[in-house]
Protein backbone atom coordinates (compact mmCIF):
# COMPACT_ATOMS: atom_id res chain seq x y z
CA UNK A 1 0.00 0.00 0.00
CA UNK A 2 1.54 3.61 -0.83
CA UNK A 3 2.34 6.26 2.27
CA UNK A 4 1.53 9.90 2.14
CA UNK A 5 4.32 12.69 2.17
CA UNK A 6 4.21 12.19 6.33
CA UNK A 7 4.06 8.43 6.38
CA UNK A 8 7.34 8.57 4.40
CA UNK A 9 9.00 11.23 5.88
CA UNK A 10 8.37 9.39 9.22
CA UNK A 11 9.20 5.66 8.06
CA UNK A 12 12.71 7.06 7.60
CA UNK A 13 12.66 8.45 10.64
CA UNK A 14 12.06 5.31 12.40
CA UNK A 15 14.44 3.35 10.16
CA UNK A 16 11.43 1.15 8.24
CA UNK A 17 11.15 0.68 4.60
CA UNK A 18 6.81 1.09 5.17
CA UNK A 19 4.67 2.37 7.92
CA UNK A 20 0.74 2.67 7.91
CA UNK A 21 -1.74 5.00 9.45
CA UNK A 22 -2.17 3.85 13.27
CA UNK A 23 1.14 2.10 13.80
CA UNK A 24 3.05 3.15 16.97
CA UNK A 25 6.56 4.16 15.94
CA UNK A 26 9.47 5.66 17.46
CA UNK A 27 11.54 8.02 15.07
CA UNK A 28 14.49 10.01 15.05
CA UNK A 29 14.71 13.79 15.55
CA UNK A 30 15.92 16.04 13.19
CA UNK A 31 15.55 19.46 15.48
CA UNK A 32 13.86 19.55 18.69
CA UNK A 33 12.91 22.79 19.80
CA UNK A 34 11.42 24.77 23.02
CA UNK A 35 10.55 28.49 23.88
CA UNK A 36 10.47 30.48 27.21
CA UNK A 37 7.66 29.43 28.09
CA UNK A 38 8.05 25.55 27.62
CA UNK A 39 11.79 25.01 27.56
CA UNK A 40 12.32 26.44 31.40
CA UNK A 41 9.61 24.09 32.49
CA UNK A 42 11.23 21.31 30.35
CA UNK A 43 14.64 21.68 31.99
CA UNK A 44 13.78 19.91 35.48
CA UNK A 45 12.02 17.03 34.01
CA UNK A 46 15.18 16.93 31.51
CA UNK A 47 17.47 16.72 34.66
CA UNK A 48 15.85 13.39 35.41
CA UNK A 49 16.61 11.62 32.06
CA UNK A 50 20.56 12.99 31.28
CA UNK A 51 22.76 16.20 32.16
CA UNK A 52 23.19 16.61 28.30
CA UNK A 53 21.24 17.07 26.08
CA UNK A 54 21.36 14.37 22.71
CA UNK A 55 22.88 16.64 20.08
CA UNK A 56 24.02 20.64 20.54
CA UNK A 57 23.37 21.48 17.55
CA UNK A 58 19.63 19.88 17.22
CA UNK A 59 18.17 21.03 20.09
CA UNK A 60 16.82 25.02 19.86
CA UNK A 61 15.58 27.58 22.17
CA UNK A 62 13.97 30.61 20.91
CA UNK A 63 12.35 32.99 24.09
CA UNK A 64 9.35 34.96 22.10
CA UNK A 65 6.27 34.79 23.76
CA UNK A 66 7.02 36.50 27.06
CA UNK A 67 9.97 38.64 25.82
CA UNK A 68 11.25 41.34 26.08
CA UNK A 69 10.49 39.46 29.71
CA UNK A 70 7.13 40.81 30.56
CA UNK A 71 7.99 40.72 34.05
CA UNK A 72 10.31 39.09 37.17
CA UNK A 73 8.88 35.90 36.53
CA UNK A 74 9.47 35.86 32.96
CA UNK A 75 12.67 37.51 33.17
CA UNK A 76 13.58 34.68 35.65
CA UNK A 77 12.53 31.66 32.75
CA UNK A 78 13.71 33.44 29.89
CA UNK A 79 17.69 33.33 32.14
CA UNK A 80 17.08 29.49 33.07
CA UNK A 81 16.82 28.82 29.61
CA UNK A 82 19.67 31.64 28.49
CA UNK A 83 22.19 29.97 31.03
CA UNK A 84 21.21 26.05 29.82
CA UNK A 85 21.96 27.18 26.67
CA UNK A 86 24.86 28.58 27.09
CA UNK A 87 26.32 25.56 29.13
CA UNK A 88 24.98 22.97 27.18
CA UNK A 89 26.91 24.71 24.19
CA UNK A 90 23.73 24.84 22.12
CA UNK A 91 24.48 26.03 18.22
CA UNK A 92 21.19 27.59 18.04
CA UNK A 93 19.95 29.84 21.03
CA UNK A 94 17.94 33.43 19.46
CA UNK A 95 18.72 35.94 22.15
CA UNK A 96 16.68 39.46 21.55
CA UNK A 97 17.74 41.69 19.20
CA UNK A 98 19.16 38.73 17.19
CA UNK A 99 15.46 36.62 17.52
CA UNK A 100 11.89 36.52 15.94
CA UNK A 101 8.64 34.00 16.42
CA UNK A 102 10.01 31.05 16.50
CA UNK A 103 8.07 29.51 13.20
CA UNK A 104 9.40 32.94 11.87
CA UNK A 105 13.09 32.08 12.42
CA UNK A 106 13.49 28.98 12.01
CA UNK A 107 12.89 28.60 8.54
CA UNK A 108 14.90 31.68 7.92
CA UNK A 109 18.18 30.76 9.90
CA UNK A 110 18.03 27.55 7.60
CA UNK A 111 17.31 25.10 10.37
CA UNK A 112 14.57 23.87 8.98
CA UNK A 113 14.54 21.90 5.82
CA UNK A 114 12.25 19.41 3.54
CA UNK A 115 12.28 16.03 4.63
CA UNK A 116 12.89 16.54 8.54
CA UNK A 117 10.58 15.26 11.73
CA UNK A 118 10.92 18.17 14.12
CA UNK A 119 8.72 18.40 17.10
CA UNK A 120 7.99 21.80 19.05
CA UNK A 121 7.27 22.34 22.08
CA UNK A 122 4.40 24.85 20.83
CA UNK A 123 1.40 24.13 18.67
CA UNK A 124 2.42 25.46 15.68
CA UNK A 125 5.43 24.17 15.45
CA UNK A 126 3.65 22.12 11.97
CA UNK A 127 4.47 25.71 10.17
CA UNK A 128 7.59 24.02 9.02
CA UNK A 129 4.98 21.19 7.23
CA UNK A 130 5.47 24.48 4.43
CA UNK A 131 8.97 23.22 3.35
CA UNK A 132 7.89 19.87 2.94
CA UNK A 133 9.17 18.68 6.64
CA UNK A 134 7.00 16.58 9.06
CA UNK A 135 6.64 19.31 11.77
CA UNK A 136 4.57 19.29 14.72
CA UNK A 137 3.68 20.28 18.59
CA UNK A 138 4.04 18.27 21.29
CA UNK A 139 4.06 19.23 24.95
CA UNK A 140 6.72 20.32 27.72
CA UNK A 141 7.50 16.35 28.93
CA UNK A 142 7.89 14.79 25.00
CA UNK A 143 10.76 17.81 24.27
CA UNK A 144 12.70 17.15 27.22
CA UNK A 145 12.23 13.36 26.43
CA UNK A 146 13.32 14.22 22.77
CA UNK A 147 16.15 16.85 24.08
CA UNK A 148 17.56 13.93 25.98
CA UNK A 149 17.45 10.79 23.38
CA UNK A 150 16.69 11.99 20.22
CA UNK A 151 14.01 10.20 19.59
CA UNK A 152 9.95 10.42 20.34
CA UNK A 153 7.04 8.22 20.31
CA UNK A 154 4.67 8.82 16.85
CA UNK A 155 0.82 7.36 15.74
CA UNK A 156 1.13 7.55 12.31
CA UNK A 157 -1.17 9.62 11.32
CA UNK A 158 -3.64 9.11 8.35
CA UNK A 159 -4.46 12.30 6.07
CA UNK A 160 -6.57 14.12 4.42
CA UNK A 161 -5.23 15.71 0.79
CA UNK A 162 -6.56 18.95 0.09
CA UNK A 163 -5.80 19.70 -4.09
CA UNK A 164 -5.27 22.86 -4.35
CA UNK A 165 -6.10 24.66 -8.16
CA UNK A 166 -6.72 27.97 -9.76
CA UNK A 167 -5.26 30.95 -8.46
CA UNK A 168 -5.76 33.61 -5.77
CA UNK A 169 -7.65 36.57 -6.45
CA UNK A 170 -6.38 40.11 -5.11
CA UNK A 171 -6.44 40.96 -1.55
CA UNK A 172 -6.57 37.24 -1.34
CA UNK A 173 -4.12 35.38 0.88
CA UNK A 174 -3.23 32.29 2.57
CA UNK A 175 -4.83 33.22 5.51
CA UNK A 176 -8.33 33.39 3.61
CA UNK A 177 -7.60 30.15 2.45
CA UNK A 178 -7.17 28.27 5.61
CA UNK A 179 -9.75 30.09 7.50
CA UNK A 180 -12.15 28.61 4.57
CA UNK A 181 -10.30 25.23 4.87
CA UNK A 182 -11.23 25.29 9.06
CA UNK A 183 -14.55 26.51 8.32
CA UNK A 184 -15.13 23.64 5.53
CA UNK A 185 -13.57 21.07 7.75
CA UNK A 186 -14.46 22.18 11.55
CA UNK A 187 -11.58 23.24 14.62
CA UNK A 188 -11.54 19.56 14.81
CA UNK A 189 -12.21 18.04 10.91
CA UNK A 190 -8.20 16.71 10.66
CA UNK A 191 -8.09 15.35 14.68
CA UNK A 192 -4.88 12.87 14.58
CA UNK A 193 -4.46 13.61 10.86
CA UNK A 194 -2.00 15.11 8.31
CA UNK A 195 -3.64 18.03 6.15
CA UNK A 196 -1.38 17.40 2.81
CA UNK A 197 -1.47 20.56 0.35
CA UNK A 198 -1.32 19.62 -3.14
CA UNK A 199 -2.46 20.40 -6.81
CA UNK A 200 -1.60 23.14 -9.09
CA UNK A 201 -2.72 25.92 -7.43
CA UNK A 202 0.20 25.69 -4.96
CA UNK A 203 2.16 27.25 -7.73
CA UNK A 204 0.53 30.30 -7.75
CA UNK A 205 1.15 30.96 -3.38
CA UNK A 206 4.23 32.11 -1.77
CA UNK A 207 6.20 30.52 0.43
CA UNK A 208 4.96 33.04 3.27
CA UNK A 209 1.47 32.15 2.02
CA UNK A 210 2.58 28.61 2.69
CA UNK A 211 4.34 29.41 6.18
CA UNK A 212 0.38 30.86 7.20
CA UNK A 213 -1.77 28.09 6.01
CA UNK A 214 0.43 25.11 7.60
CA UNK A 215 0.95 27.24 10.74
CA UNK A 216 -3.22 26.97 11.37
CA UNK A 217 -3.60 23.08 10.55
CA UNK A 218 -3.32 22.44 14.34
CA UNK A 219 -6.57 24.55 14.63
CA UNK A 220 -8.35 22.11 12.30
CA UNK A 221 -6.56 19.43 15.19
CA UNK A 222 -3.86 18.01 12.60
CA UNK A 223 -1.08 16.55 13.86
CA UNK A 224 0.35 17.99 11.14
CA UNK A 225 -0.11 20.22 7.63
CA UNK A 226 2.74 19.71 4.50
CA UNK A 227 3.09 21.44 1.16
CA UNK A 228 4.64 19.34 -1.55
CA UNK A 229 7.88 20.61 -2.27
CA UNK A 230 8.28 23.07 -5.70
CA UNK A 231 10.95 25.32 -7.68
CA UNK A 232 9.71 27.92 -5.30
CA UNK A 233 10.30 25.79 -1.87
CA UNK A 234 13.75 24.41 -3.28
CA UNK A 235 14.69 28.29 -3.96
CA UNK A 236 13.66 29.19 -0.29
CA UNK A 237 15.76 26.50 1.43
CA UNK A 238 18.93 27.64 -1.19
CA UNK A 239 18.76 30.78 -0.25
CA UNK A 240 18.38 30.40 3.34
CA UNK A 241 19.81 26.68 4.30
CA UNK A 242 22.59 25.04 4.18
CA UNK A 243 21.88 21.67 4.94
CA UNK A 244 20.42 18.44 2.88
CA UNK A 245 16.87 18.28 2.34
CA UNK A 246 15.17 15.31 0.91
CA UNK A 247 11.83 15.85 -1.34
CA UNK A 248 9.47 13.38 -0.50
CA UNK A 249 6.15 12.74 -2.55
CA UNK A 250 3.25 10.71 -2.07
CA UNK A 251 2.91 7.51 -3.67
CA UNK A 252 0.21 7.35 -6.35
CA UNK A 253 -1.68 4.98 -4.64
CA UNK A 254 -1.09 6.69 -1.38
CA UNK A 255 -4.74 6.63 0.79
CA UNK A 256 -6.52 9.05 1.81
CA UNK A 257 -9.12 9.36 4.27
CA UNK A 258 -10.79 12.25 2.43
CA UNK A 259 -9.92 14.10 -0.35
CA UNK A 260 -10.74 17.80 -0.69
CA UNK A 261 -10.67 19.98 -3.67
CA UNK A 262 -9.91 23.81 -2.90
CA UNK A 263 -10.48 26.47 -6.10
CA UNK A 264 -8.35 29.05 -4.99
CA UNK A 265 -9.93 31.43 -7.60
CA UNK A 266 -13.45 31.28 -5.49
CA UNK A 267 -11.98 32.29 -1.87
CA UNK A 268 -13.25 35.12 -1.02
CA UNK A 269 -11.65 37.46 1.61
CA UNK A 270 -12.42 35.56 5.02
CA UNK A 271 -12.78 36.71 9.04
CA UNK A 272 -12.89 33.78 11.50
CA UNK A 273 -15.53 35.12 14.53
CA UNK A 274 -15.09 34.71 18.00
CA UNK A 275 -14.88 31.94 19.60
CA UNK A 276 -13.19 29.63 17.44
CA UNK A 277 -11.42 29.73 13.87
CA UNK A 278 -13.64 27.63 12.07
CA UNK A 279 -16.18 29.90 12.61
CA UNK A 280 -15.36 31.36 9.25
CA UNK A 281 -17.29 34.62 7.45
CA UNK A 282 -16.65 35.96 3.99
CA UNK A 283 -15.92 39.72 3.68
CA UNK A 284 -18.94 39.62 1.39
CA UNK A 285 -21.33 38.42 4.79
CA UNK A 286 -19.69 40.10 6.88
CA UNK A 287 -20.51 43.27 4.93
CA UNK A 288 -24.51 42.27 4.67
CA UNK A 289 -24.04 42.55 8.69
CA UNK A 290 -24.57 45.92 10.58
CA UNK A 291 -20.48 47.15 11.05
CA UNK A 292 -18.61 45.60 13.34
CA UNK A 293 -16.85 48.53 15.41
CA UNK A 294 -13.50 47.57 16.68
CA UNK A 295 -11.10 48.79 19.50
CA UNK A 296 -7.83 47.30 17.90
CA UNK A 297 -5.29 45.59 15.46
CA UNK A 298 -3.18 43.40 15.64
CA UNK A 299 -0.52 42.33 11.98
CA UNK A 300 1.99 40.24 12.85
CA UNK A 301 2.16 36.84 14.64
CA UNK A 302 3.92 33.58 13.43
CA UNK A 303 0.95 33.06 11.27
CA UNK A 304 1.29 37.01 9.15
CA UNK A 305 4.21 38.71 10.03
CA UNK A 306 6.45 37.76 7.43
CA UNK A 307 7.53 40.25 4.77
CA UNK A 308 4.86 39.29 2.25
CA UNK A 309 2.45 39.97 5.02
CA UNK A 310 3.50 43.55 6.12
CA UNK A 311 3.86 44.38 2.57
CA UNK A 312 0.33 43.77 1.69
CA UNK A 313 -0.49 45.31 4.51
CA UNK A 314 1.66 48.66 3.95
CA UNK A 315 0.05 48.51 0.73
CA UNK A 316 -3.43 49.04 1.87
CA UNK A 317 -2.47 51.69 4.57
CA UNK A 318 0.03 53.27 2.45
CA UNK A 319 -1.52 57.58 2.47
CA UNK A 320 -4.33 56.72 4.45
CA UNK A 321 -5.00 57.01 8.35
CA UNK A 322 -5.67 54.53 11.15
CA UNK A 323 -9.41 55.44 12.67
CA UNK A 324 -9.10 57.25 15.76
CA UNK A 325 -10.98 55.11 17.68
CA UNK A 326 -8.21 52.51 16.66
CA UNK A 327 -5.35 51.49 17.86
CA UNK A 328 -2.71 49.14 15.58
CA UNK A 329 0.14 46.85 16.50
CA UNK A 330 2.40 45.99 13.84
CA UNK A 331 5.28 43.24 14.81
CA UNK A 332 7.51 41.96 12.47
CA UNK A 333 8.31 38.46 13.02
CA UNK A 334 11.86 38.76 12.95
CA UNK A 335 14.88 41.14 13.08
CA UNK A 336 15.65 40.47 9.37
CA UNK A 337 11.88 41.26 8.46
CA UNK A 338 12.21 44.24 10.41
CA UNK A 339 15.20 45.56 8.62
CA UNK A 340 13.51 44.74 5.84
CA UNK A 341 10.61 47.24 6.70
CA UNK A 342 12.84 49.80 7.41
CA UNK A 343 14.89 49.35 4.12
CA UNK A 344 11.24 49.13 1.70
CA UNK A 345 9.78 52.57 3.67
CA UNK A 346 7.46 50.07 5.42
CA UNK A 347 7.75 51.55 8.86
CA UNK A 348 7.40 55.19 7.41
CA UNK A 349 4.29 54.00 5.81
CA UNK A 350 2.92 52.23 9.08
CA UNK A 351 3.78 54.76 11.26
CA UNK A 352 2.97 57.78 9.53
CA UNK A 353 -0.51 55.75 9.14
CA UNK A 354 -0.58 55.94 13.27
CA UNK A 355 0.23 52.15 13.72
CA UNK A 356 2.70 50.78 16.22
CA UNK A 357 5.61 49.41 15.22
CA UNK A 358 7.00 46.79 17.44
CA UNK A 359 9.76 44.59 18.22
CA UNK A 360 9.67 40.89 17.20
CA UNK A 361 7.16 38.75 19.83
CA UNK A 362 4.22 36.84 20.23
CA UNK A 363 3.14 38.95 23.03
CA UNK A 364 -0.34 40.31 21.68
CA UNK A 365 -1.26 37.17 20.43
CA UNK A 366 -2.00 35.15 23.51
CA UNK A 367 -2.62 37.78 25.70
CA UNK A 368 0.99 37.81 26.94
CA UNK A 369 1.72 41.42 26.77
CA UNK A 370 2.05 44.57 24.04
CA UNK A 371 -1.53 44.73 23.26
CA UNK A 372 -3.47 42.94 26.32
CA UNK A 373 -6.94 43.80 25.83
CA UNK A 374 -9.71 45.25 28.07
CA UNK A 375 -13.83 44.14 28.75
CA UNK A 376 -15.42 44.44 25.72
CA UNK A 377 -12.80 45.18 23.35
CA UNK A 378 -12.73 43.69 19.85
CA UNK A 379 -9.71 42.97 17.79
CA UNK A 380 -9.00 41.79 14.45
CA UNK A 381 -6.20 40.06 14.48
CA UNK A 382 -3.80 38.47 11.77
CA UNK A 383 -3.27 35.84 14.39
CA UNK A 384 -4.19 32.21 14.62
CA UNK A 385 -6.75 31.75 17.78
CA UNK A 386 -9.74 33.68 18.93
CA UNK A 387 -10.55 31.26 21.94
CA UNK A 388 -12.71 33.26 25.02
CA UNK A 389 -9.89 35.19 26.53
CA UNK A 390 -7.24 34.31 24.39
CA UNK A 391 -5.86 37.93 23.67
CA UNK A 392 -6.88 39.49 27.45
CA UNK A 393 -9.64 39.64 29.36
CA UNK A 394 -12.63 36.89 29.13
CA UNK A 395 -15.15 39.59 27.39
CA UNK A 396 -12.87 40.82 25.04
CA UNK A 397 -13.23 39.39 20.94
CA UNK A 398 -11.11 38.22 18.51
CA UNK A 399 -11.70 38.66 14.79
CA UNK A 400 -8.98 36.55 12.98
CA UNK A 401 -8.41 37.70 9.22
CA UNK A 402 -5.66 38.64 6.82
CA UNK A 403 -3.15 41.56 6.82
CA UNK A 404 -4.74 43.25 4.10
CA UNK A 405 -8.45 43.09 5.92
CA UNK A 406 -7.08 44.24 9.13
CA UNK A 407 -5.42 46.70 7.65
CA UNK A 408 -9.02 47.86 5.84
CA UNK A 409 -10.53 47.33 9.68
CA UNK A 410 -8.02 49.60 10.89
CA UNK A 411 -8.61 52.44 8.88
CA UNK A 412 -12.28 51.97 8.70
CA UNK A 413 -13.10 51.57 12.45
CA UNK A 414 -15.05 48.68 11.59
CA UNK A 415 -14.70 44.85 10.25
CA UNK A 416 -14.14 45.91 6.01
CA UNK A 417 -13.00 44.88 2.71
CA UNK A 418 -9.79 45.93 1.58
CA UNK A 419 -10.97 45.64 -2.23
CA UNK A 420 -12.82 48.86 -1.31
CA UNK A 421 -10.08 50.58 0.52
CA UNK A 422 -7.09 49.94 -1.02
CA UNK A 423 -4.95 50.24 -4.29
CA UNK A 424 -2.67 48.02 -5.85
CA UNK B 1 -6.32 1.84 39.50
CA UNK B 2 -9.93 3.26 39.68
CA UNK B 3 -10.97 6.43 39.57
CA UNK B 4 -14.35 7.86 41.75
CA UNK B 5 -15.93 11.46 42.06
CA UNK B 6 -18.22 13.93 40.65
CA UNK B 7 -18.51 15.19 37.59
CA UNK B 8 -17.74 18.48 35.97
CA UNK B 9 -19.25 18.98 32.66
CA UNK B 10 -18.04 20.82 29.61
CA UNK B 11 -19.53 20.78 25.93
CA UNK B 12 -17.25 21.29 22.75
CA UNK B 13 -13.84 22.50 22.19
CA UNK B 14 -12.64 23.59 25.32
CA UNK B 15 -9.34 24.80 24.95
CA UNK B 16 -5.85 25.24 26.88
CA UNK B 17 -6.34 28.74 26.71
CA UNK B 18 -9.42 28.71 29.14
CA UNK B 19 -8.18 25.35 30.57
CA UNK B 20 -5.20 28.15 32.13
CA UNK B 21 -4.58 31.01 30.16
CA UNK B 22 -1.48 32.48 29.11
CA UNK B 23 -1.38 35.34 31.88
CA UNK B 24 -0.76 32.36 34.70
CA UNK B 25 2.29 30.95 31.93
CA UNK B 26 4.88 32.98 33.51
CA UNK B 27 4.71 30.13 36.19
CA UNK B 28 5.02 26.15 36.45
CA UNK B 29 4.67 26.15 39.62
CA UNK B 30 1.99 22.76 39.78
CA UNK B 31 -0.08 24.35 43.38
CA UNK B 32 0.26 27.59 41.45
CA UNK B 33 -1.14 26.76 38.04
CA UNK B 34 -4.31 24.39 40.07
CA UNK B 35 -5.59 27.85 41.68
CA UNK B 36 -6.37 28.93 38.60
CA UNK B 37 -7.53 25.93 36.86
CA UNK B 38 -10.60 26.25 34.29
CA UNK B 39 -11.07 29.92 35.32
CA UNK B 40 -11.97 31.64 31.98
CA UNK B 41 -14.86 29.16 31.43
CA UNK B 42 -15.25 28.13 35.18
CA UNK B 43 -14.21 30.74 37.36
CA UNK B 44 -15.49 28.45 40.45
CA UNK B 45 -14.37 25.00 39.66
CA UNK B 46 -10.32 26.02 41.24
CA UNK B 47 -12.10 26.82 44.95
CA UNK B 48 -15.30 23.66 44.23
CA UNK B 49 -12.74 20.81 42.72
CA UNK B 50 -12.36 17.58 45.50
CA UNK B 51 -9.37 15.30 44.83
CA UNK B 52 -10.61 12.25 43.02
CA UNK B 53 -13.52 14.00 40.88
CA UNK B 54 -13.71 13.56 36.70
CA UNK B 55 -14.43 15.99 33.97
CA UNK B 56 -16.66 14.98 31.47
CA UNK B 57 -16.82 16.73 28.07
CA UNK B 58 -17.69 16.34 24.45
CA UNK B 59 -15.73 16.92 21.58
CA UNK B 60 -12.17 17.88 21.08
CA UNK B 61 -11.26 18.42 24.53
CA UNK B 62 -7.64 20.68 25.08
CA UNK B 63 -7.81 22.07 21.75
CA UNK B 64 -4.96 25.17 21.41
CA UNK B 65 -1.98 25.75 22.72
CA UNK B 66 0.76 22.57 23.17
CA UNK B 67 1.22 24.06 27.55
CA UNK B 68 1.63 20.85 29.36
CA UNK B 69 0.67 23.43 32.05
CA UNK B 70 -3.26 22.80 31.21
CA UNK B 71 -3.63 18.75 32.02
CA UNK B 72 -0.88 19.75 35.01
CA UNK B 73 -3.15 22.20 36.33
CA UNK B 74 -5.69 19.48 36.07
CA UNK B 75 -4.32 16.67 37.83
CA UNK B 76 -2.79 18.69 40.77
CA UNK B 77 -5.88 20.45 41.35
CA UNK B 78 -7.10 16.60 42.09
CA UNK B 79 -9.03 15.71 38.79
CA UNK B 80 -8.59 12.22 38.80
CA UNK B 81 -10.01 11.20 35.07
CA UNK B 82 -11.45 13.20 31.99
CA UNK B 83 -13.54 11.25 29.84
CA UNK B 84 -14.67 12.96 26.53
CA UNK B 85 -16.11 11.91 22.92
CA UNK B 86 -12.47 13.52 21.59
CA UNK B 87 -9.28 14.94 22.74
CA UNK B 88 -7.13 17.17 21.12
CA UNK B 89 -3.63 15.35 20.11
CA UNK B 90 -0.93 17.53 21.88
CA UNK B 91 -3.61 17.30 25.32
CA UNK B 92 -3.75 13.54 24.68
CA UNK B 93 0.19 12.96 24.77
CA UNK B 94 0.52 15.46 27.66
CA UNK B 95 -1.57 13.59 29.51
CA UNK B 96 -0.25 10.97 29.08
CA UNK B 97 3.06 11.88 29.56
CA UNK B 98 2.56 13.09 33.23
CA UNK B 99 0.01 10.50 34.15
CA UNK B 100 -3.38 11.96 33.87
CA UNK B 101 -5.79 9.08 32.79
CA UNK B 102 -8.25 10.08 29.79
CA UNK B 103 -10.19 8.12 28.55
CA UNK B 104 -12.54 8.31 24.67
CA UNK B 105 -15.91 7.42 24.83
CA UNK B 106 -18.84 9.33 22.92
CA UNK B 107 -21.57 7.24 24.95
CA UNK B 108 -20.13 8.14 28.11
CA UNK B 109 -19.57 12.15 27.03
CA UNK B 110 -23.10 11.76 26.45
CA UNK B 111 -24.92 10.56 29.00
CA UNK B 112 -22.62 11.81 32.13
CA UNK B 113 -24.12 15.03 33.47
CA UNK B 114 -22.77 17.50 36.03
CA UNK B 115 -22.86 16.36 39.88
CA UNK B 116 -23.01 12.28 38.60
CA UNK B 117 -21.05 10.25 40.57
CA UNK B 118 -18.89 8.20 38.09
CA UNK B 119 -16.64 5.29 38.64
CA UNK B 120 -13.55 4.88 36.13
CA UNK B 121 -11.76 1.31 36.32
CA UNK B 122 -8.04 1.72 33.94
CA UNK B 123 -7.52 -1.87 33.78
CA UNK B 124 -10.57 -2.62 31.97
CA UNK B 125 -12.00 0.51 30.51
CA UNK B 126 -14.96 0.29 32.22
CA UNK B 127 -17.10 3.77 33.09
CA UNK B 128 -20.18 3.72 35.66
CA UNK B 129 -22.33 6.28 36.17
CA UNK B 130 -23.18 5.14 40.22
CA UNK B 131 -26.44 8.17 40.08
CA UNK B 132 -27.96 6.90 36.90
CA UNK B 133 -26.89 2.99 36.62
CA UNK B 134 -25.71 2.94 33.75
CA UNK B 135 -22.47 1.66 32.05
CA UNK B 136 -20.10 1.70 29.42
CA UNK B 137 -17.14 0.60 27.71
CA UNK B 138 -14.39 3.43 27.08
CA UNK B 139 -12.01 2.77 24.28
CA UNK B 140 -8.69 1.04 25.99
CA UNK B 141 -4.97 2.26 25.84
CA UNK B 142 -2.58 0.28 22.80
CA UNK B 143 0.21 -1.50 24.19
CA UNK B 144 3.03 1.15 23.91
CA UNK B 145 0.80 3.92 25.32
CA UNK B 146 0.03 1.66 29.03
CA UNK B 147 4.15 0.82 29.50
CA UNK B 148 4.20 4.54 29.54
CA UNK B 149 1.28 4.69 31.91
CA UNK B 150 2.47 1.68 34.04
CA UNK B 151 5.92 3.68 34.03
CA UNK B 152 3.83 6.57 35.63
CA UNK B 153 5.12 8.63 32.79
CA UNK B 154 7.05 9.34 29.68
CA UNK B 155 10.49 9.94 31.71
CA UNK B 156 10.14 6.52 34.04
CA UNK B 157 9.38 4.87 30.63
CA UNK B 158 12.86 6.40 29.07
CA UNK B 159 14.80 5.87 32.25
CA UNK B 160 13.90 1.95 32.16
CA UNK B 161 14.58 1.30 28.88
Amino acid sequence: MGMTMTQKILAAHAGLDSVEAGQLIEAKLDVVMANDITGPMALPILAQMTDTVFDKDKVVFVPDHFTPNKDIKSAENSKAIREFAKAQGLTNYFEQGKSGVEHAILPESGIVVAGQCIIGADSHTCTYGALGAFSTGVGTTDIAAGMATGEAWFKVPSAIKFVLTGKLGPYVSGKDVIIHIIGRIGVDGALYKSMEFVGDGIASLTMDDRFTMANMAIEAGAKNGIFAVDDQTITYMKEHATKEYAVYEADADAEYDEIIEVDLSKVRPTVAFPHLPGNAKTIDEVEAMEPIKIDQVVIGSCTNGRMTDLRRAAAVLKGRTVHPDVRVMVVPATQKIYKQCIAEGLVDIFIDAGCAFNTPSCGPCMGGHMGVMAAGEKCVSTTNRNFVGRMGHVDSLIYLASPEVAAASAIAGYIANPEKVGDR
Amino acid sequence: MKALGRVFKYGDNVDTDVIIPARYLNSFDAQELASHAMVDIDPEFASKVQPGDLIVANKNFGCGSSREHAPLCLKTAGVSCIIAETFARIFYRNAINIGLPIIECPEAAKNIEAGDEVEVDFDSGKIYNKTKGTEFQGQAFPEFMQKIIKAEGLVNYINNK
